[in-house]
């Protein structure tokens, strides 16, 4: 068993209850943070002079196969000048809407880690500038394809896959960031100008 | 009728007497045309999108002032597939993930589920295992290099780059028996040793592949057309390149040191001598020299792992994990039975979670294996070093001419496999 990581006594001694609990697993220290407090945790790992955990390595979700267990958001830190790795971890319970605070504001790189987070597993993030779709289309209708629940082959037939592709308005893979040129106003689909005014955007 | 002489600027540019390129300024004299935006659509089936990427662009005349990339065109849903395949049916998968080096995502998966199952590789395997990822590592710099070239309309730099590639896919192909979907490693081992007098052509290609380096160097390095592509173009500091998360040669580029290979040291990389080359600038000109000089050090790797590359098995000793030899397996009733269950069960990993990370051409690859104790992982989660790279393609061509975001857009060196997964 070697030495414990340097950064499970600090964080426990800074925040408390708020450090739900904390595991090695292969050799990893991992930091399970109660949901309320991940972003001032993540914020804290980030600035203070002692953990300096300046780059975010990777931001993803987790989904066991027991539908009982909470789904996971797992952050990977790593400190360029401590050369220290930290796997900061909160869990989202199935009964409430999945939803954390987002980091966008401690690392530009989260912007597109969260997008492809929402875009897989459904997880919202509070205060994300941009939460949209990254890998699947706009108007992907089939839901989160990372979830347990999702069929390997996709919700709908072969032939409802291709009739949709078919039908589909090619204007409407542009984002809601393009469509604020107003030559693409004409073309929006229904479904993008409802998510434009729940933004409050006028169209 | 008359003539008259029209006198004109060319932009051509030229260097200052501190060796930076001078720059025409853009000129902004027409506000009339500039008033107006337009909105250019590029790709996803383009050339210069490298792959299937898609960039909306909004221009104010020729200055790019937006830049929107649309991504997922090449999505397989890999990470969804390895929830329902065992770790070594995965590793066909990892091949396809990013293409130009499969063997280094192979090497990542495997350590990865070796770390899970706590199994640990042999001497032999280790050196093989760093030999793959070095020819992966040139491998991949040469596409670049070459594609590179031909956005920037050297056409000679492809045709070089692309022989040699040639001569390592052969290696490749000798060793593995498939050139660019090699799938070489199993956990616990490779899936063949290399052949014979495979070590000995290998150090020969390595002796002198430099002068061909040298030749490329000659060809780029000082060229007018080349620097004025390529110099202070795609600027990125090194406090945005963080914040970003870029990694590989584009982080090094803007002058931040990380190298896995060096700062998370792993299949014996600290006992190899060699450096880790860091650019000060970070624009794209920086990018280009420290793929170069990265392909030159990895050269120095070969070298040094052939030199030390000790007899002995390629395989763990553990029966569990590594399928007995087919004679064996036809005649001894235990192997048969091991033989049996890993094709139909799988290699059970304990409960737990891995992350395990390899220095890729295009950065940290990194593998994270979440395990309910079954012989198929809960989740597979690949860091993509290229999609973190492409994300901050937009602040690093907004503001640039339009030409200028193809380059920029090269020297990010996208792999759209491993972007879209």
């Amino acid at each position: 068993m070697s030495a414990p990581h340097p950064s499970v006594g600090t964080l426990r001694a800074r925040f408390g209850a708020a450090v739900l609990r904390t595991a090695v697993s292969c050799g990893d220290t991992f930091v399970v943070v109660a949901r309320g407090q991940v972003h001032e945790v993540l914020a804290w790992l980030k600035g203070d002079p002692g953990e300096r955990y300046d780059y975010l390595v990777d931001l993803t979700a987790v989904e066991y196969r027991d539908r009982e267990r909470p789904i996971e958001i797992v952050w990977q830190l790593w400190s360029l000048g401590r050369r220290e790795l930290l796997r900061v971890k909160t869990e989202l319970p199935r009964d409430e809407p999945l939803e954390v605070d987002s980091s966008c504001d401690l690392w530009q790189a989260a912007n597109w880690l969260e997008r492809e987070v929402w875009d897989m597993f459904g997880v919202r993030f509070r205060g994300h500038p941009d939460l949209r779709r990254i890998l699947m289309w706009e108007n992907y209708a089939e839901g989160f394809p990372l979830r347990k629940d999702f069929p390997l082959r996709g919700r709908y037939s072969r032939s409802e896959q291709v009739r949709q592709a078919l039908s589909g308005n090619l204007e409407a893979h542009y984002s809601m960031e393009e469509l604020s040129l107003q030559e693409a106003e004409p073309y929006l689909p229904e479904k993008v100008r409802e998510d434009l005014r729940d933004q409050g955007l006028e169209v | 009728m008359t003539t008259r002489t029209v006198t004109y600027d060319l932009a051509t540019p030229s260097l200052d007497a501190t060796g930076r390129v001078v720059r025409a300024p853009l000129s902004a004299a027409d506000n009339q045309l500039s008033a107006e935006h337009m909105l250019v659509n590029i790709g996803p089936q383009h050339p210069a999108t490298h792959g299937v990427l898609r960039l909306v662009v909004e221009l104010e005349g020729e200055v790019v002032v937006r830049v929107i990339p649309h991504i997922g065109y090449l999505h397989s849903g890999f990470e969804k597939l390895g929830e329902y395949r065992t770790y070594n049916q995965i590793i066909p998968l990892t091949d396809r993930n990013d293409y130009l080096a499969a063997p280094s995502n192979n090497v990542a998966l495997a350590q990865a589920a070796e770390k899970l199952m706590g199994i640990e590789i042999t001497e032999r395997c280790r050196v093989l295992r760093v030999i793959a990822c070095e020819i992966a590592r040139i491998i991949s710099h040469l596409v670049w290099a070459g594609t590179t070239g031909i956005d920037m309309g050297a056409f000679t730099v492809f045709l070089w780059m692309f022989q040699e590639r040639e001569k390592l896919y052969n290696f490749l192909e000798a060793w593995t028996g498939a050139r660019l979907t090699t799938s070489l490693t199993r956990v616990g081992g490779l899936m063949a040793d290399v052949p014979d007098g495979w070590t000995a052509d290998l150090r020969r290609w390595c002796e002198r592949f430099p002068a061909v380096l040298d030749e490329v160097e000659t060809m780029l390095s000082k060229n007018g057309i080349w620097l004025g592509r390529n110099v202070d173009v795609g600027v990125i500091s090194a406090a945005d390149a963080i914040s970003f998360s870029l990694s590989g040669p584009m982080l090094r580029a803007s002058g931040v040191p990380f190298d896995v290979r060096k700062d998370r040291p792993y299949l014996g990389y600290e006992t190899y001598d060699f450096e880790v080359p860091v650019g000060e600038h970070g624009d794209c000109y920086d990018r280009y020299l420290v793929r170069m000089e990265e392909m030159r050090q990895s050269v120095r790797i070969l070298l040094q792992a052939l030199d030390r590359l000790p007899e002995g098995p390629i395989n763990v000793a553990d029966p569990r994990v590594i399928l007995p030899p087919k004679t064996r397996g036809m005649s001894d009733m235990e192997s048969m039975i091991y033989h049996f269950k890993q094709v139909m069960e799988g290699v059970a990993a304990p409960v737990g979670e891995a992350y395990s990370a390899v220095e890729g051409p295009r950065g940290e690859l990194g593998y994270y294996f979440v395990s309910d104790g079954t012989a198929k992982p809960v989740r597979w989660r690949i860091r993509p070093p290229a999609f973190l790279n492409l994300a901050a393609l937009p602040r690093m061509s907004e503001g640039h001419l339009l030409s200028d975001l193809i380059a920029i857009n090269a020297s990010v060196d996208i792999v759209m496999g491993e972007v879209d997964r």
